[in-house]
């Protein structure tokens, strides 16, 4: 038997691979993994011994934990809904109106609008605590000038209405994203659609909701997808506005924070890190379920049209 | 080869440099911090003082960043690289390091005697038989008051619950001041200089904290609820806003004269005589009927122990000797006012704030934060859940029954007492 003529070995693709491959590796799947280990140990007489499930058990059968847990996961679930009804569509309409080719100044908007995305969550936390400090804030003033005073309140200090306030702080500070996106796809669409459609009739608002629309639905997928995954990640803005122990009474406390108190610990609370990587893993597990479903169900029913 | 000759020139260098050393006689002695603020009065002051009785020994303060205090002390004991003397956190924290066997046995140190009881607790086992640092200050609980607007007021300084309401009627009714400078967003406020702060008129101070500790007294008792009942009482007198006023926001609607007072720790003596243009005064939280024995937090909040490991454990122990004598406490309690020595011979300090604090130790009984020992080691974490309860209670949101019932069965969930 004759062997087939072997091809060379294609060295090329590993060598051109490795960094990348070992980079990732190295920091972020390595961890992970790691993460995912110590969830399953706990620190009995100061060694760590492979208790199972037990961590889970805990985080969601002891009412202390549990509690804590669906009101985070709650509370998380009400901030992504703030992003996606107000964030995203205010993010369409800055874009389309960005699009528009009437519109002066349009690069100055751009800009002013994408500024907050690239500031620092600790100044975007600190200068709206000022600005809405009831003593020395803005706001209570200017709200006096236009003479609604009587609807101000202390938004982050009330429990009704802090988490909102911050998931609005939070879409203040990334509208520019999905404004960016959508402005590229707009753009992206080519004259001769937008001339048909206008020898067709279709005009003004008609021409947006029938052609434009249906044209960028895939960025407006992705925007989602993205603010999902950065909401249930979500942690410095809480942090910083409100502190690691998320008050007032909770009514702020999302995943992130509640991790970070469980991980590290807080003034006298220890941080138990195997408790801590339990939180961790339910996270990773959440984000992951929310892709998978947007990647399976969502992604492949998108048309695409190709130009 | 070039590390080769790196690491022989090193090791030669460290030969000769501890060589140099044992030729001098002199022994160096290292502290880790993490007061890094009192890295002047240290060097300046304390550290000469020392070494001036001391020939032969030298120390250096060597603070690291607060955040980065306890895990980095850690690291540095594992590794062995940590310095002779460990300032020491209250409680679980220090009490951890000894049990790892990183804090030596100084219950027999010449100079543990110059400390009560309560002021050794903070750094002692849980039987209270052995101790692990020596008690270096505590802070006192009160409230600070703007003299100025006491006196156009005419309001007399309030000893007793029913005065202190009336004061700041009085106050609230002329409109010219907020009453009192208190806010709730940051929660600790509302724990440390409320609850903890007015709690030991109710709950007798040490007697009560100890029957808590001892399963004799819950949270629920007329005594432990009464303190929240008297917070709820404090919300109308209290800032447009408190909800979202913050620490630093009370501290300067203080300081800028427009509250008339402060429920404070001793601490903000330093700041406040910076900050404030008026004259102040302080008194301690009133009781409830005129002659009832009084009750003041007097906290224990840093000491300074000795590493295991250390190799001048003598010189070291000298050291500490020292930091227990009332030569150190009168240096330290002046350089930092309002951090109060704890040692039983009194200590003559100058500024006439910190004096009005430290003389409430001689007609009222001191006890410490109830929550501090023992009971905020499990989940959910006492302390920090008197946090979220004390705010709540302020606000309005929950009655005091409640957060008491919420804090006991939290700690009941996994505090067994007389284990």
């Amino acid at each position: 038997m004759a062997a087939a003529p072997k091809r060379p070995f294609r060295w090329h693709i590993v060598v051109f691979l490795a960094p990348a491959v070992l980079v990732y590796t190295a920091i972020m799947i390595l961890p992970l993994a790691g993460t995912l280990q110590l969830s399953l140990f706990r620190n009995i007489e100061q060694a760590q011994v492979f208790v199972g499930f037990e961590n889970f058990r805990r985080l969601f059968g002891d009412p202390n934990w549990s509690v804590n847990f669906w009101n985070a996961l709650r509370n998380n679930v009400w901030f992504f809904i703030i992003h996606m009804v107000v964030q995203n569509p205010i993010g369409v309409l800055l874009a389309a109106l960005l699009s528009s080719p009437r519109l002066r100044f349009s690069a100055f908007y751009r800009t002013a609008i994408f500024v907050p995305t690239i500031l620092s969550f600790v100044i975007v936390g600190f200068a709206w605590k000022l600005i809405l400090s009831p003593l020395w804030g803005v706001a209570p003033n200017l709200m006096d000038i236009v003479g609604l005073k009587s609807l101000f309140t202390p938004w982050l200090g009330k429990e009704q209405y802090a988490l909102t306030t911050l998931s609005l702080i939070s879409v203040w500070q990334f509208v520019g994203i999905p404004m960016m996106l959508i402005y590229a796809a707009l753009l992206s669409i080519p004259e001769e659609v937008i001339e048909a459609a206008e020898c067709d009739g279709i005009t003004g608002m008609s021409q947006f909701w029938k052609i434009k629309l249906p044209l960028i639905l895939p960025s407006i997928g992705i925007i989602s997808i993205l603010t999902f995954v950065g909401n249930f990640n979500a942690f410095d803005l809480i942090y910083t506005a409100q502190g690691a122990l998320a008050g007032p009474n909770y009514s702020t406390d999302i995943l992130g924070t509640f991790l970070y108190r469980a991980f590290f610990g807080f003034q006298l609370q220890v941080g138990d890190p195997n408790m801590g990587a339990a939180i961790a893993t339910m996270m990773f597990l959440i984000i992951l379920g929310g892709v998978c479903v947007y990647l399976f169900l969502v992604q492949t029913r998108l048309r695409r049209y190709q130009f | 080869m070039t590390t080769k000759l790196l690491t022989a020139l090193l090791l030669g260098t460290s030969i000769l440099g501890s060589a140099g050393m044992a030729y001098a006689q002199d022994v160096t002695l290292n502290i880790e911090s993490w007061r890094g603020d009192d890295l002047a009065i240290w060097k300046d002051k304390l550290i000469p003082a020392f070494e001036a009785k001391n020939p032969g020994i030298k120390v250096v303060f060597a603070p690291s960043a607060p955040t980065e205090y306890d895990a980095a002390l850690g690291a540095k004991l594992a590794a062995g690289s940590a310095g002779d003397l460990i300032t020491c956190r209250p409680f679980d924290k220090s009490l951890e390091l000894f049990k790892k066997g990183n804090l030596a046995d100084i219950s027999t140190l010449p100079g543990m005697e110059n400390f009560s009881d309560v002021a050794k607790a903070a750094w002692q086992t849980d039987d209270g038989k052995a101790s692990f640092c020596v008690p270096m200050a505590s802070v006192i609980h009160g409230f600070i008051y703007n003299k100025d607007a006491f006196d156009k007021l005419g309001i007399k300084v309030p000893t007793t619950n029913e005065e202190f309401y009336a004061a700041l009627d009085k106050i609230k009714a002329d409109g010219t001041y907020i009453p009192m400078a208190m806010g709730t967003k940051d929660l600790w406020e509302a724990a440390t200089m409320g609850y903890q702060n007015i709690g030991p008129n109710y709950w007798k101070g040490e007697e009560g904290r100890a029957a808590l500790i001892k399963g004799e007294q819950k949270l629920t008792d007329k005594d432990w609820v009464a303190p929240y009942e008297e917070l709820a009482k404090w919300k109308p007198y209290l800032g447009d806003g408190f909800e979202a006023q913050t620490y630093p926001d009370s501290q300067n609607l203080f300081t800028l004269g427009r509250a008339a007072i402060y429920p404070a720790g001793s601490w903000e003596i330093g700041l406040f005589n910076t900050q404030a243009q008026f004259k102040m005064g302080a008194f301690p939280p009133p009781v409830q009927k005129a002659g009832d024995t009084c009750y003041i937090s007097d906290h224990t909040d840093i000491g300074m122990g000795l590493n295991a490991a250390s190799k001048n454990a003598d010189a070291a122990k000298t050291f500490l000797t020292w930091v227990a004598s009332p030569d150190f406490a009168t240096i330290y309690a002046n350089a930092l006012p309002g951090f109060f020595s704890l040692n039983n011979t009194p200590v003559k300090m100058e500024d006439p704030l910190a004096q009005e604090f430290v003389s409430w130790r001689d007609k009222c009984k001191s006890t410490i934060r109830s929550t501090y020992q023992i009971l905020s080691r499990g989940t959910p974490n006492l302390e920090n859940e008197t946090w979220v309860e004390s705010a709540n209670v302020i606000n309005g949101t929950v009655t005091p029954e409640a957060a008491a019932k919420k804090l006991q069965d939290g700690l009941d969930s996994w505090y067994k007492a007389g284990k």
